[in-house]
């Protein structure tokens, strides 16, 4: 398949080309023209796969001197890393890079490892490479007019866009070939250089925050590194094998949980949460595409490749667990954020802690409800994401607080933003439905602790999301209006964003029927109808009332005939509604504030608990794996 | 056909049960506060004043929102009474409520805001209990769906009787009592005037009321759940357990005082993880 190359080596090549643009606008619209070619490309796979009949397809068995390629990749990623913890004093992660790579290279000198087919194209793939190819795209074009508004509005940090850039069509080429490779060898590979990736960006800014949250995050991706060539050592030694398909036949539990570490850091899971809420001072594209819609992904879906095999021992039982603690943990401390990035952060790792539980239990609705989650969770965090960066261009601050009233200030973005929000919680967004039928999995799988976890963790989300959707929609006519200073190609991007997520909720039987059911027959063997005929109706009701109720609403409320009053202060309104006369006889300003019970759910109070206690819990299941206790 | 009779007498006399059963709650705090009480039809001449008011508002999306919660809770209702998943029907219901929170909030108004802050604590104090509960319907009667959980042989509350408790305790969240009451509360309040209504007057206090009628209604169809069976003297029983379940709410409204909020939240909290959590515990392991 010629397409695999391209998908591959088209982002390499822009990401070459953009450090020698130096004009503005010739890299956009080599941005433009390159998110678009990447796109049809992948549309082009689509078809061409889909006339082929669908079937999972085998790639590239002799492949001597791409794999000679990829050890030089490797040990050039090491002496990278290598190179900046010294040039920064850091220890942990050199030490790291440097034992994982020799690890490997070891093994792939000394053991003989059969030589397999490398890469794969089958449905889970194929999605993957439709979310990554779209969302990513469209971030691409985003990140365009977001990084002139970004630099016109942070003087202070030395311009580097077209680093910036090549970062982001690298980081492309590299989850493209991540989710094609079969072979765990040539996954690694890819794996490393989105870690690396990630590990440029968030340092983007080079202040000192960014420096150590930058090296928070690779020391903690790279343990995932040791922890994926460790699984690729057991594998080759007991197997002879560096194939994913083998991880799942084989019955020993060392590469499984080896991977599945790896999976659980990438996918900032408890104890491996905190580098993710320190990626958060990188710019937002960055943070779109790498911290929520793909990177992030990129450990889910290992973890769903691997999800056969987890059910039912103890690494399933553990990844389950420690899924479930971080989705209830993550969205508890959102409750004390007010910094709206940092809410979409824990979010985002309180979500893929759902997914994560999901593809922990390993069983068919679970890998379902999983792969659904993760469908709508690319989609709409990647729209917020970007809809926050957006408004922290026009408002001068990302703060929740500022952003009381914004639906008048700025309503443009106020609507994505609510549109994004809404499909993160409400009913009947895809997020509803996939959590609807995780608890009912759960269920059925016998595993109390997690049907305890959802019930609170959805209780506790609901939580933070109201609270912002409510400041958001407040009808406060601000002292001083706003100059919605949003460029074109960021609101191209997300326009089309919120045009997806509406769709994906209107469509979303077909995409239950067409898309999430066959990746499921084909990991299982057989298919399962999650979504009964009465779910369906069920939905269908749902989804007219939430169309058709609000529309209804809103004429009959415009049709009432009303007057305008003032609101009630508890002393006299000025007339503005925003200053009243106290007791005192004194003007004062009123001022509103959301709840953040930080106190009670404050990151000073739980964090460390639930670190510990994740960690606890990931070391003890090692030390029985290693000690043959299982 | 049976159902779709359940559903249009659930559309058209909730409000007027829900009416009649809150008269029936003032009469009883009267009695309870040795006071004689208004008559029990007074809610509903309330409401016809209500109506009849200039229609006076704050701003021009609250009576939208209004109206959206009440509509989202006849939705809610009608799954509930057309035998639909109860799971799905609990979640429109935090739907519905999320309509409410905006509503209070949409008037920057500081004790409207409180309100509705207030509010979401509640919501964010009862919802484990009621998705425990759902669960639990699913392993006591093999479905989620409410249909098939009136034709188990046996009541539910024989498995799941600290659900019962539990929902018992969180329910009066719900229905605003004491000492829940806090982003709103029937009766005169003091540090927050009237909480998440404060802004609403007129029309659109009343279909807030007409709302809540409705709520309640779908709030006793979950506790007639627990009991009805597929014998048919499980009804008239459902129904009277279900006016005693609402005797002692009142009782504990009148006994009690309003409690904090982080009191509320742990309490409630507590109460379902030692409830639900432990019935739900005991169920899966009898499965």
């Amino acid at each position: 398949m010629y397409l695999i190359p391209v998908l591959i080596g088209l982002p390499v090549l822009l990401a070459v080309w953009m450090p020698f643009l130096r004009e503005e606008r010739v890299r956009g619209t080599v941005v433009y023209a390159g998110a678009g070619c990447i796109m049809a490309a992948t549309v082009w796979l689509l078809v061409a796969w889909g006339t082929g009949g669908c079937q999972s397809t085998v790639f590239f068995t002799a492949t001597k001197t791409v794999d000679h390629l990829m050890s030089l990749g490797d040990i050039f990623l090491m002496c990278l890393i290598v190179f900046m913890s010294v040039k920064y004093h850091r220890l942990a992660p050199a030490l790291l890079s440097v034992a994982q790579t020799a690890l490997l290279l070891y093994v792939e000198k000394t053991v003989p490892i059969a030589e397999k087919e490398h890469m794969m194209v089958d449905w889970l793939t194929v999605l993957m490479c439709v979310i990554i190819a779209f969302v990513g795209g469209f971030i691409c074009i985003y990140t365009v007019g977001y990084m002139k508004g970004y630099h016109a509005h942070h003087k202070e940090y030395k311009d580097r866009q077209p680093f910036f850039f090549s970062m982001l069509f690298l980081f492309l080429a590299a989850m493209f070939g991540l989710v094609f490779s079969q072979s765990l060898i040539w996954m690694y590979f890819f794996w490393e250089i989105t870690s690396v990736i990630s590990f440029l960006m968030i340092g983007y800014t080079r202040t000192e925050e960014a420096l150590e949250n930058s090296f928070s995050a690779l020391w903690m991706n790279l343990l995932g590194g040791l922890g994926f060539s460790v699984a690729i050592a057991a594998l080759a030694v007991s197997q002879g094998s560096a194939q994913l398909s083998d991880v799942i036949s084989s019955s020993s539990l060392l590469p499984l949980a080896c991977l599945a570490l790896a999976g659980l850091t990438k996918s900032a899971q408890m104890p491996f949460s905190t580098w993710l809420f320190g990626a958060m001072v990188a710019p937002t594209p960055s943070s779109a595409l790498l911290h929520s819609a793909t990177m992030v992904k990129a450990g889910v879906y290992l973890l769903i490749r691997i999800a056969p095999a987890l059910q039912g021992n103890a690494v399933g039982l553990m990844v389950s667990c420690i899924g479930g603690f971080t989705f209830i943990m993550a969205s508890m401390m959102a409750i004390a954020q007010n910094d709206g990035k940092k809410v979409l952060a824990f979010s985002t790792i309180s979500n893929l802690g759902l997914i994560v539980a999901c593809a922990g239990t390993g069983v068919k609705e679970t890998v379902w409800g999983a792969i659904f989650l993760m469908i709508f969770h690319s989609v709409s965090k990647s729209m917020l994401f970007q809809a926050v960066g957006a408004t922290e261009n026009c408002l001068g601050s990302r703060d929740i607080e500022d952003m009381h009233g914004m639906l008048l200030r700025l309503p443009k973005l106020t609507y994505i933003m609510g549109i994004g929000i809404a499909g993160m919680y409400l009913a009947p967004f895809g997020m509803l439905i996939s959590k609807w039928v995780a608890l009912k999995a759960f269920v059925d799988s016998g595993n109390v602790l997690l049907v305890i976890f959802i019930a609170y963790g959805s209780a506790t989300t609901m939580f933070y999301w109201t609270k912002w959707l409510a400041k958001l929609i407040s009808q406060h006519h601000a002292r001083t209006g706003v100059e919605d200073v949003t460029h074109r190609d960021e609101y191209l991007s997300m326009y089309v964003h919120s045009v997806i997520m509406l769709l994906l909720c209107l469509l979303l039987p077909l995409v239950a029927t067409y898309v999430v059911d066959p990746i499921v027959a084909e990991m299982f063997g057989t298919s399962v109808a999650v979504l009964s005929m009465s779910v369906l109706a069920t939905m269908a009701v749902m989804l007219a009332s939430v169309l058709i109720v609000p529309t209804i609403m809103f004429f009959v409320s415009k049709a009432a005939k009303k007057q305008l009053v003032e609101i009630y202060m508890g002393g006299i309104n000025r007339g503005d509604n925003r200053h009243f006369t106290d007791s005192f006889g004194e003007e004062k300003h009123l001022y509103l504030s959301n709840w953040y019970l930080r106190f009670e759910f404050g990151r000073r109070r739980l964090l460390k608990p639930s670190l510990v206690l994740s960690a606890v819990v990931l070391i003890i299941v090692f030390c029985m794996i290693l000690g043959g206790a299982l | 056909m049976n159902r779709a009779v359940l559903v249009i007498a659930y559309l058209v006399l909730a409000p007027a049960i829900g009416g009649l059963m809150d008269g029936f709650d003032r009469i009883v705090s009267a009695r309870m506060q040795r006071r004689r009480g208004p008559c029990l039809m007074q809610p509903f001449y309330d409401l016809r004043k209500l109506f009849s008011k200039q229609m006076l508002a704050v701003n021009n999306v609250q009576l939208l929102l209004n109206l959206s919660y009440l509509a989202f809770i006849v939705v809610a209702g009608a799954m509930l009474f057309g035998g639909m998943d109860i799971l799905m029907c609990l979640f429109i219901l935090s739907t519905a409520d999320i309509f409410l929170v905006m509503a209070a909030s949409s008037d920057s108004s500081p004790f409207a805001n409180m309100g509705a802050s207030r509010e979401m604590v509640q919501m964010m104090a009862y919802e484990p209990l009621t998705l425990l509960v759902a669960v639990g319907f699913y392993l006591a009667a093999g479905s989620f769906h409410v249909a098939d959980i009136v034709q188990a042989p046996v009541s539910a509350v024989v498995f799941m009787p600290g659900m019962l408790v539990g929902l018992m305790f969180t329910a009066a969240i719900k229905m605003r009592k004491s000492p829940f009451d806090l982003s709103t509360s029937h009766h005169a309040h003091q540090e927050m005037v009237k909480g998440i209504t404060t802004e609403m007057s007129g029309a659109t206090l009343a279909i807030m009321n007409i709302a809540e009628y409705y709520e309640l209604v779908l709030i006793f169809g979950i506790f007639a759940l627990f009991f009805v069976n597929s014998s048919w003297y499980s009804w008239p029983a459902a129904i009277l357990l279900c006016l005693g379940i609402y005797f002692l709410e009142i009782l504990w409204d009148n006994v009690s005082a309003r409690l904090k909020w982080s009191q509320v939240l742990s309490s409630c909290w507590i109460v379902s993880l030692l409830t639900g959590g432990l019935n739900l515990l005991i169920l899966m392991l009898i499965q």
